[in-house]
């Protein structure tokens, strides 16, 4: 058996990355997820790694890039503020095709917001966020382990398809402490071989990073170069699961801390006679709009709860394509929906319906 | 009748420097800058191991004329970018080429920090007091009473301030290495020039420091002047408020 | 006779008072030193402004299975150090619940009647061990004392991986857990 570890889901990131091969972190602090850079700003000197403070998180995902650009594995991670600055980094990343990891520790927006847990960043994080036709694949850990296996993978993603790869937990997931354990250790020998890194051009005619195409028929090619590894992640990388829906009348749809929380209310509810599941995606990009699909021919009802005012819901509507009834529980501004109110509000449906 | 003997090749084309034409206006400086920094590169032999940063604005298509490998950056964030790639391969000689608009509005904190940091990179810094690229509008270089598509009456430093000394500005900074500017109005400036880039190369090669050397530069076409006229320009208007000088070198190793 | 079956554990407990008196860290204690016992266990702080001088406050949750909510409403134990915690926190905790509070700071009314309100003066027992700083340990043994959800073995095992090298700091923290204990015994 491996060694338990009790850490903070920030902590478990840092490690996580350092242990998948990650040496170089720019990044920029606030609240809540200085525990990364801190960790980071430890940990990777002492495996021969860099760690970086930018003079802004706009300078940090700029030095990702020209650090993925020179080959590197490569991280960041802010809370909704900072991640809202790195969009146009972000965006320019995809369309040079870098690999790289951002982890959003989100708290309560819009502007400065707060500082408590949210889920708002939802609709940045898996539509885009920047500028361009893109996608970024998003990662939802629950737990703090699954936020070290996730963060693992993540690099492998990125690698696999040159294509930013984001992290996206809630406050507590940064900051709730839990068991760990660190499965696996990767050798870079396994790394997928960078060829088109800037290392120099020597022996090899040079490489270019860049998303530039000034002539509209190049940058069709190119976008839909870049749509086909996102078709390619559609069909190989949703993540989903599910929990006591064969027999479910009501399916709680939800992710991150949210998605425990509810699991709880579905423990209670299941203990009252009350036929509930659950559905949890665990890439909210690309969506299970599948698992969705399925279950819009058993169940009749979804309630979807977030930490935000209705983000997530709107996929889970394509999902069911218009079958079915969903309802909405929300909370916003760093106020954490508990277990009685989901319980409460999935009795309402059954009595009332839809919200 | 043909010649005999031989013939010395006594100048041509560097080898970084591509056989192709540029999309620089007719008279512009970039290309003269561009032919410097290849024959630089070529001196120090460092193609090899040379990475570029070009960002947005007239600099941004200097990767279709230099034969190395090379980053096109967001505007602004070349030092940032550039930053990334050399803490990753200390090894790798990586520069900059940034305009005004890219280096000193949109860009300057990441210009700064670079220097502060004492990152080990060259900035070839074209100051040509107008963005060129998006068609004459003002920089933050422009002079005061100079006209540009949005200061249509000339600058005013009511309205709009003052235009920043960017190389005095990073003289100040300890991370700072090698600061010189230059200009490439003359012959004898290119000549000048042309050792101010080789310096700023030679800083980073022996790894003392943040370097940069910020070129005066024309642009006819924004100017509305002819070639001639924009060079006499430079002389007669920006150098007045952009001296020409070396302001900081590191000392002579013995 | 009927026969016992014993049911899987399952507690959750808030801890709150003053930043500085040390509920964070008896929290993160506990909740490790249950791990090491092989428990599921969660930690979850108040995080931010809060944590400096504010109130500070964390919730932790051990069981015997997998853990759902590491989110508790109304917990089913509270151990509390100054007043405002207990304002905030009183009218939340669970009918029949265990309210510990430092009686050494606490001056307000219990006003509930339908739980246990136990009171313990901390940091008067931590004066009298000679380490003043100990009076979170003195509420962290009292807890253990009353609902005995991992034997004082498992948490002395987790304070010397915490204070291995402090061995002066470590025996004060012993026994202040201790007095906790035989004073809510």
């Amino acid at each position: 058996m491996m060694k338990k570890s009790f850490m903070t889901g920030n902590e478990a990131i840092a490690e996580a990355a350092v242990q998948a091969d990650c040496r170089h972190f720019f990044g920029y602090p606030i609240t809540p997820q200085n525990e990364i850079p801190e960790y980071m700003s430890r940990r990777l000197p002492e495996v021969g790694g860099v760690y970086l403070q930018a003079e802004s998180e706009i300078a940090a995902i700029n030095m990702l890039f020209g650090a993925a650009g020179a080959g590197a594995r490569v991280m960041t991670s802010s809370s909704s503020p900072g991640i809202s600055l790195m969009q146009e980094g972000i965006s320019y990343m995809v369309g040079a095709q870098l690999p790289c990891v951002i982890v959003n520790i989100m708290r309560g927006g819009p502007g400065l917001g707060g500082i408590q847990p949210s889920q708002s960043d939802y609709f940045q994080a898996t539509k885009g966020g920047g500028h361009g036709d893109y996608h970024l694949l998003v990662l939802a850990p629950h737990t703090v382990q699954e936020a070290v296996t996730l963060t693992m993978e993540a690099f492998d993603l990125a690698d696999k398809y040159r294509n930013p790869v984001m992290v996206l937990g809630d406050g507590y997931i940064g900051q709730m402490m839990e068991p760990v354990e660190f499965g696996r250790k990767t050798r870079q020998s396994t790394h997928p071989l960078k060829s088109w890194a800037l290392t120099g051009a020597k022996g090899r005619p040079p490489n270019l990073v860049k998303s530039l195409y000034l002539n509209p028929k190049e940058l069709e090619e190119h976008n839909l170069e870049i749509n086909k590894k996102i078709q390619d992640m559609i069909k190989n990388e949703v993540r989903v699961e599910t929990l006591l829906i064969d027999d479910a009348e009501i399916i709680i749809a939800a992710y991150g801390t949210v998605a425990r929380i509810a699991k709880t209310a579905i423990k209670v509810l299941r203990e009252r006679g009350l036929k509930i599941g659950m559905v949890r995606p665990i890439t909210l990009f690309p969506f299970p709009y599948e698992t969705f699909a399925k279950i819009s021919k058993r169940a009749q009802k979804v309630l979807v709860v977030e930490m935000s005012l209705g983000q997530m819901v709107e996929d889970v509507m394509l999902g069911l394509s218009g079958q079915g009834c969903v309802r909405f529980y929300g909370r916003t501004g760093g106020m954490v929906p508990s277990y009685d109110e989901i319980i409460n509000e999935t009795e309402k449906f059954i009595t009332e319906g839809k919200a | 009748m043909r010649m005999q003997g031989k013939f010395e090749k006594i100048f041509e084309r560097p080898r970084t420097l591509r056989s192709t034409a540029t999309h620089y206006c007719p008279g512009c400086g970039h290309g003269i800058v561009a032919r410097l920094l290849a024959e630089v590169i070529d001196e120090f032999k460092i193609r090899e191991k040379t990475v570029g940063v070009a960002p947005v604005g007239c600099s941004v298509l200097l990767y279709n004329y230099l034969d190395i490998d090379m980053y096109e950056a967001a505007h602004g964030r070349a030092p940032a970018v550039a930053t990334g790639c050399k803490r990753v391969n200390p090894e790798s000689i990586v520069f900059t080429y940034q305009g005004d608009g890219d280096f000193v509005s949109i860009g300057i904190a990441e210009s700064i920090h670079a220097a502060a940091r004492g990152e080990k990179i060259t900035t070839i810094f074209i100051n040509n007091a107008i963005y060129g690229m998006t068609g004459g509008q003002m920089a933050p270089t422009t002079l005061i009473g100079q006209k540009t598509t949005t200061s249509p009456r000339g600058r005013t430093s009511e309205e709009a301030g003052f235009p920043i000394r960017m190389s005095e500005l990073l003289a100040t900074i300890d991370g700072a290495a090698y600061i010189a500017r230059v200009s490439v109005s003359n012959p004898k400036n290119v000549i000048q020039a042309k050792k101010a880039i080789k310096k700023a190369f030679e800083t980073q090669i022996n790894g003392l420091g943040y370097s940069m050397v910020e070129v005066l530069s024309h642009c006819p076409t924004d100017w509305h002047m002819t070639p001639l006229e924009s060079t006499k320009w430079v002389e007669g208007h920006m150098m007045p408020y952009y001296p020409l000088n070396e302001f900081k070198a590191p000392k002579r190793r013995n | 006779m009927e026969k016992e079956i014993s049911k899987p554990l399952y507690t959750n407990l808030i801890l709150a008072g003053f930043g500085g008196q040390g509920l964070m860290f008896i929290g993160k204690l506990l909740a490790y030193s249950a791990m090491k016992t092989g428990k599921y266990v969660t930690w979850i702080p108040s995080y931010g402004p809060e944590m400096r001088g504010g109130t500070a406050n964390c919730t932790v949750v051990i069981s015997d299975e997998e853990i759902g909510s590491p989110v508790i409403t109304s917990p089913q134990a509270l151990i509390i150090m100054n007043n405002p915690s207990l304002k905030i926190f009183e009218p939340r905790l669970q009918p029949h619940g265990i309210l510990l509070f430092n009686s050494s700071l606490i001056t307000h009314q219990i006003s509930r009647k339908d739980i246990s309100a136990i009171s313990i003066p901390a940091n008067d027992i931590a004066t009298k061990v000679g380490e003043k700083r100990t009076a979170n340990m003195v509420m962290l043994g009292a807890y253990i004392a009353r609902t005995m959800v991992i034997p004082k073995t498992a948490i002395f095992r987790g304070l010397e991986e915490f204070f291995g090298k402090k061995k002066q700091f470590l025996k004060a923290n012993k026994q202040a857990f201790e007095r906790g204990m035989e004073y809510t015994s």
